[in-house]
């Protein structure tokens, strides 16, 4: 409702032409857009917008990153808990360069972000300038759009592009270099959004034949099987979802960047799929009858072995990117389209079941999971904590009401798998990339984009340490995340494929970490450290309690695994309880 | 995946590019592929021919020594039967140019390697589709 007016209104004022400079129009740009924050960091090529960034500081927040990666990963965070755009900001050359992994890792989860990099002068493009890079050459393969801007007149329609190419359709990273004489020159200003692009269907349309033939299997189904993936979330099709499964009464398994679409909670959700996903879900994935992929894409970790996943089943594939369809698994039927839309259409054609039977095979498999796996996760008996209780610790004081950012390792497949959550968006983490270093940075943004939600933070020590520079963007910033470091001193997740692959090799994945205590306290974050199961009550409820940001690190097992898991290459049905 | 060949030209529709890639896969590789380059925003539409269904040529130019002219007989047989053509001659040097199919280029050039050539160049594959191309409709559909 706020972001519509917003539009109008820059819409209005608009309409007719006014003589500004380049780098006015961006800030002009982003406030037609509905841009109130970005993240960035300033340097030569940028410059000219960052003068103007001053002079419109009480309609724009820029948010000083300490490293243009963070810069990306707030932008990501933001728009994950918002479903709106991030943005982010950089100079030419090296910040440019730092904002790839970002790009990369918005492209691979289809996070809707706009990045503005400054250029050298177009007079001296070509000729290796101070840091001058070819950053629209580089960030070709892992933006959905990018383009240069050598002419201030460029700046309205790039930017309008930008925007649209960005949030419509499956969202993502776009890019836009604009060369400093660009930003410089003075020019007739005049913003019109952009409404469609010749090229560019963001929606396919929707065939109704598939539609029924899909509603067809489905009603035929004696072991259907849902696995949603982010598309749920993407298309704003929580709810449509939820009616959808419940009128079929499937039971629905997630992949972690569909986390959090229901209530964790919700009967029919039975858990998460992939390499360390829930027992139930994976196994049967091999004993449905139809398999409905809803919003997801067959990644490898969620499918094991191609050649062995879910060969019995007839499969449905609901996308909104024909790119998808038979990419890595061959569909039966294919249901192109937004999913808020197509899951609207399908829900009158089915009819209402329980397949309680087939329900009861998913009880009877949790059953096994939890007294090998999670009964000594949430419970343990021995001396160590465990990462998971301190997740079961924060869904008590948080009452499921918390987003959960993780980074990268064991810890994000144990948050992925405890957290509970319920309410949408609530999932934050690096899925398709796998970037350590994702979630301190991330969680900057969510927390600046809802702060009325409880963000927490969860790192390991490793991951930790590759963005822990944006301890200062939360000091300055004041932004009051809660930050947890499951600290096992040890590259976990790859220590714990050498101890079962690489016969106990563990090379260079041991850290000798740093007082990760005195750290957030030079940066005046209240801090603490507890190595003992007794205290991780009252340390959680202080954490929580906290008005400000606040710095948890726990002493976690040092060689503890994460279980089930689907070894590389083997069948989702060979998952491995220990 | 090899790409054997890519050429892009402006196409009969103002404003619109086609590029002609030639590669040599399955199906349903090229089905893949096929989405992956629609997916470009920029791309207006992909679309997969195999050879039955479109009319092609390449297109190559030689570059010999003129002496060869006189003192190989042949080389003026193998032109003509080649349906090549001489471009130029100059007292250095003349060029040939042929434009066909892949195989008739391919054998040209085994025959004139054995005279030595000094330069050779070859195109990069166009054709047109023997169907109508649906995308002259498309696009007219998409002009307001
Ligand atoms: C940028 C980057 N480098 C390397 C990796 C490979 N990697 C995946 S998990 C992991 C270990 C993470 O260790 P830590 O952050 O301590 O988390 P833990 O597994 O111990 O919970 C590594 C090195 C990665 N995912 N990202
Ligand atoms: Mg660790």
């Amino acid at each position: 409702m706020k972001e519509t007016q917003t539009i109008q209104n820059n819409t209005k004022s608009t309409e007719t032409t006014e003589r500004i400079s380049g780098s006015e129009a961006v800030i002009k740009c982003l406030l037609a857009e509905g841009v109130d924050i970005l993240y960035g960091y300033p340097g030569g090529a940028i410059m000219p917008v960052y003068d103007e960034l001053y002079k419109y500081q009480d309609k724009i927040h820029h948010v000083l990153t300490r490293h243009e990666q963070g810069a990306t990963h707030s932008a990501q965070g933001y728009a994950r808990i918002s479903g709106k755009v991030g943005v982010c900001m950089a100079t030419s050359g090296p910040g440019a360069t730092n904002l790839i992994t970002g790009i990369a890792d918005a492209q691979i989860d289809s996070t809707p972000m706009v990045c503005i990099t400054g250029q050298v002068g177009s007079h001296l493009l070509g000729s290796d300038a101070f840091q001058e890079t070819d950053i629209v050459g580089i960030s070709t393969p892992i933006t959905k759009w990018n383009c240069q801007v050598t002419k201030a007149s460029q700046i309205p329609e790039a930017f309008a592009k930008a925007f649209y190419i960005a949030r419509s359709g499956r969202p993502g990273p776009v890019l836009i270099d604009i060369t400093k004489d660009a930003q410089f020159e003075e020019f007739d200003f005049k913003y019109e959004k952009c409404k469609g692009i010749r090229s560019y269907k963001p929606i396919p349309d929707t065939d109704a034949n598939s539609l029924k033939a899909a509603a067809e299997l489905i009603n035929n189904a004696k072991k259907p099987l849902v696995v949603w993936g982010q598309g749920v979330i993407l298309g704003k099709a929580e709810e449509e979802f939820k009616a959808v499964i419940e009128k079929a009464g499937i039971p629905s398994a997630w992949t972690i960047l569909g986390a959090s679409a229901i209530p964790t909670s919700h009967p029919l959700n039975v858990g998460m799929v992939g390499m360390h996903g829930n027992y139930a879900p994976n196994v049967l994935t091999n004993d449905c009858d139809v398999l409905i992929a809803i919003g997801m894409r067959f990644d490898d970790r969620v499918t094991g072995n191609l050649e062995t996943y879910a060969k019995q089943a007839k499969i449905i594939h609901f996308d909104i990117d024909p790119a998808e369809i038979d990419k890595n698994v061959k569909t039966d039927v294919a249901v192109l389209g937004d999913s808020k839309a197509s899951l609207k259409s399908l829900l009158p054609l089915l009819n209402e079941n329980s397949h309680s039977d087939w329900h009861q095979k998913f009880k009877d498999l949790y059953k096994i999971e939890y007294e090998k796996v999670i009964k000594d996760d949430l419970h343990p008996t021995k001396e160590g904590l465990t990462m998971a209780e301190v997740l079961k610790e924060i869904n008590i004081q948080t009452k499921g009401n918390a987003a959960i950012v993780s980074d990268v390792g064991q810890h994000q497949m144990i948050a992925c798998r405890y957290a509970e959550f319920n309410k949408t968006k609530s999932n934050i983490t690096s899925g398709g990339l796998g970037t350590m270093g994702f979630a301190l940075p991330a969680a900057i943004g969510a927390k600046m984009a809802a702060p009325d939600r409880e963000v927490v933070m969860i790192a390991g020590d490793g991951g930790y340490q590759m963005t822990i520079q944006e301890l200062g963007t939360i000091f300055q910033q004041k932004v009051p995340v809660k930050i947890v470091v499951l600290n096992n001193e040890f590259l976990g997740m790859v220590r714990q494929w050498q101890q079962l692959f690489f016969d106990k090799r563990y090379a260079s994945t041991e850290m000798t970490n740093p007082d990760f205590v005195a750290i957030a306290k030079g940066y005046s974050i209240e801090a603490q450290k507890i190595t003992e199961r007794k205290d991780l009550k009252t340390a959680v409820k202080e954490m929580i309690d906290c008005e400000g940001p606040y710095f948890l690190e726990v002493r976690v097992e040092k060689e503890g695994n994460v279980f089930p898991m689907i070894p590389t290459g083997a069948s989702v049905s060979d998952i491995r309880l220990e | 995946m090899n790409i054997e060949s890519l050429n892009t030209s402006p196409s009969e529709i103002e404003g619109v590019s086609r590029f002609t890639i030639v590669v040599n896969i399955t199906e349903s590789q090229m089905k893949k592929i096929q989405g992956q380059i629609e997916k470009q925003v920029e791309v207006i539409k992909a679309f997969y021919h195999t050879e039955e269904e479109i009319i092609y040529q390449e297109s190559c130019i030689f570059k010999m020594r003129s002496n060869l002219l006189f003192d190989e007989r042949q080389i003026q047989n193998i032109i003509k039967e080649s349906n090549a053509r001489i471009v130029t001659v100059n007292r250095d040097f003349f060029v040939i140019e042929k434009s066909g199919k892949k195989e008739e280029i391919d054998l040209l050039h085994r025959e004139l390697t054995v005279f030595g050539i000094m330069q050779f160049t070859r195109s990069g594959r166009i054709a047109v589709t023997k169907d109508e191309m649906k995308i002259s409709t498309m696009l007219k559909a998409l002009q307001h």
